[in-house]
């Protein structure tokens, strides 16, 4: 199926490979940002995967729109199968409830659940990377157990701790930086997200796997990773 | 060494920070460009002291900023007219000029415009961080410090002896903006457009809206005629790839233009501002009040040459 391309102003294209957080699409898309890497049409400045869809950032002056959505077009032709993945899966401690996660109760008893069910579940599968984005280093991940889909609080909170584990519907995220931010807090990992002195800034990238640990407070602080 | 002690902050005003023209390449693990928020004003004011167009720059919003040289340069102001003054006297703008140690650095009352640069020829000396040396306050982490500059905070340049003949120049009056305080903004429709009612296509393109006191350096915030979503479009989008310019609308109806600071975003697009304008996004200033114009690709592209044409101008009129 071809991808629906558009306009993001006058030097973005936003190509859609499909709908909804699917690992397939997800899978498509990094499979596109690899190719469009490789073959570095020229004028193509950035590109930003996303969920289901990549956005390909251009010179306008270098580029012209039209061939460019034609090259993209033709980058798409996938196989039936999406090419094997093996990513390592990192292990994140978290500290679960209490100070370092106060809506851990709070979404515990929307869903008629206990605190440690949360947990449980939480902590019970892997997750993907889907994408890297509204902050440096902050990775959504799904899908989180159906039980556990949770909306975002009603009033976001304008500071968020530094390592702050966090679901909003279907998706958990850490918050590698402190920002504003709307999910629920159940936890905290220690793990270092993001470091712009870092050779690899980011700890994760789209398509890694990632698994929390619940840890206590005291093993927490002694991890080093 | 080549290295001395150039600027030294007496007050940062509302918010000044070192910026260039931007971190590129770092958008898949969610480090936005930063950079200034003009970056033709940046971009001109380098030239103008015999810098390449990415020097680090000081950016100053609207007013309260005061800074005493601590050894010769030569410098160059650019951007919004805050009413700047050397010792008290008015500084010409767009020019290269010429200061000596002790010089302070003032701005009176702002007269049109939200932000200033001001380019040193050398270069201001951060440390460039992931290939820029913009700074990128939400995660503390380039220009200097990873922060916005403070009172006592000393910047870094080179001994002047290269920049000395840069002194005089000036960009001519044809190629320096025009700013005003009613902006019209020229954009194309966006990528989620067919998800708003037509009614709201029609107040879009014919309201005025005011530039709120809420806006800074991660969008433009504005108060108008709410716009709404079709009935039958989602409550929200899954979070995607988004450029400076792009103009999102969330739940309140009330659009806002994102600046350089944001590299993904799940609301949806109504349009975006053309790269032409991007520079004027920078002078916004609260009260301000913008008006949207469309235009199609072909326009916006013709626009974008002009620009870069008055940059290639400048450059070769100046090259050393």
């Amino acid at each position: 199926m071809p991808p629906v391309i558009r306009h993001l102003g006058d030097r973005g294209l936003l190509v859609e490979l499909g709908t909804g957080i699917d690992p397939a699409v997800n899978r498509r898309v990094q499979q596109l940002q690899r190719r469009l890497a490789r073959e570095n049409p020229i004028g193509v400045v950035e590109t930003v995967p996303a969920y289901s869809s990549l956005l390909v950032i251009y010179d306008p002056l270098q580029a012209a729109p039209e061939l460019l959505k034609r090259r993209i077009t033709a980058l798409c032709r996938f196989d039936a199968a999406p090419p094997p993945e093996n990513h390592e899966v990192h292990a994140i401690p978290v500290v679960y409830g209490g100070e370092d996660g106060p809506d851990l109760e709070t979404v515990a008893a929307f869903h008629g659940l206990t605190g440690e069910d949360v947990i449980r579940l939480h902590s019970g599968r892997v997750y993907r990377v889907y994408m890297i984005g509204f902050t440096p280093g902050y990775p959504y991940m799904g899908e989180l157990p159906e039980a556990l889909d949770t909306p975002r609080r009603d009033t976001p909170r304008t500071r968020i701790p530094k390592g702050s584990v966090a679901i909003a519907q279907r998706q958990t995220g850490i918050y590698p930086v402190v920002s504003p931010g709307g999910w629920q807090i159940i936890g905290r990992t220690p793990v270092e997200l993001f470091d712009a002195r870092r050779e690899a800034p980011s700890l994760l990238a789209m398509g890694h796997q990632v698994r929390f640990i619940p840890v206590s407070a005291e093993e927490a602080d002694q991890w080093t990773g | 060494m080549d290295r001395v002690d150039l600027l030294e902050i007496i007050a940062p005003g509302i918010l000044a920070s070192v910026q260039d023209t931007g971190r590129r390449g770092y958008g898949p693990i969610g480090v936005a460009p930063s950079g200034a928020a003009d970056g033709y004003a940046c971009r001109l004011g380098n030239l103008l002291v015999g810098n390449l167009e990415d020097a680090a720059v000081v950016e100053i919003t609207l007013m309260g900023f005061e800074a005493r040289f601590r050894y010769e340069a030569v410098v160059a102001l650019t951007g919004a007219d805050l009413g700047a003054g050397l010792n008290g006297d008015p500084l010409p703008m767009w020019t290269a000029v010429k200061v000596a140690p002790g010089d302070i650095l003032s701005f009176q009352t702002p007269v049109c415009g939200c932000r200033a640069y001001l380019a040193v020829g050398g270069g201001f000396s951060v440390p460039a961080v992931m290939g820029s040396r913009s700074t990128n306050t939400g995660a503390a982490f380039g220009g200097h410090d990873g922060r916005a500059l403070r009172a006592g905070d000393i910047l870094a340049g080179r001994r002047p002896e290269a920049h000395r003949h840069c002194a005089g120049r000036a960009i001519p009056a044809a190629l320096q903006p025009v700013y005003t305080t009613a902006w019209t903004l020229r954009v194309i429709p966006g990528p989620q457009a067919d998800q708003f009612t037509p009614a709201s296509h029609a107040r879009f393109y014919e309201a005025v809206y005011a530039v709120s006191e809420k806006s800074d350096r991660t969008g433009v915030r504005l108060e108008g005629p709410v716009l709404d979503k079709r009935p039958e479009a989602p409550d929200s989008i899954l979070s995607e790839g988004i450029i400076s310019g792009a103009i999102q609308v969330p739940g309140d109806g009330q659009p806002i233009i994102l600046l350089n600071e944001t590299v993904t975003g799940g609301y949806r697009k109504i349009a975006a501002v053309i790269a032409a304008d991007l520079p004027l996004l920078g002078q916004l200033a609260p009260g301000d009040t913008v008006r949207f114009q469309e235009t199609n690709i072909s326009e916006a592209v013709a626009l974008l040459r002009q620009v870069e044409a008055a940059v290639d101008w400048v450059r070769a009129r100046y090259a050393d």
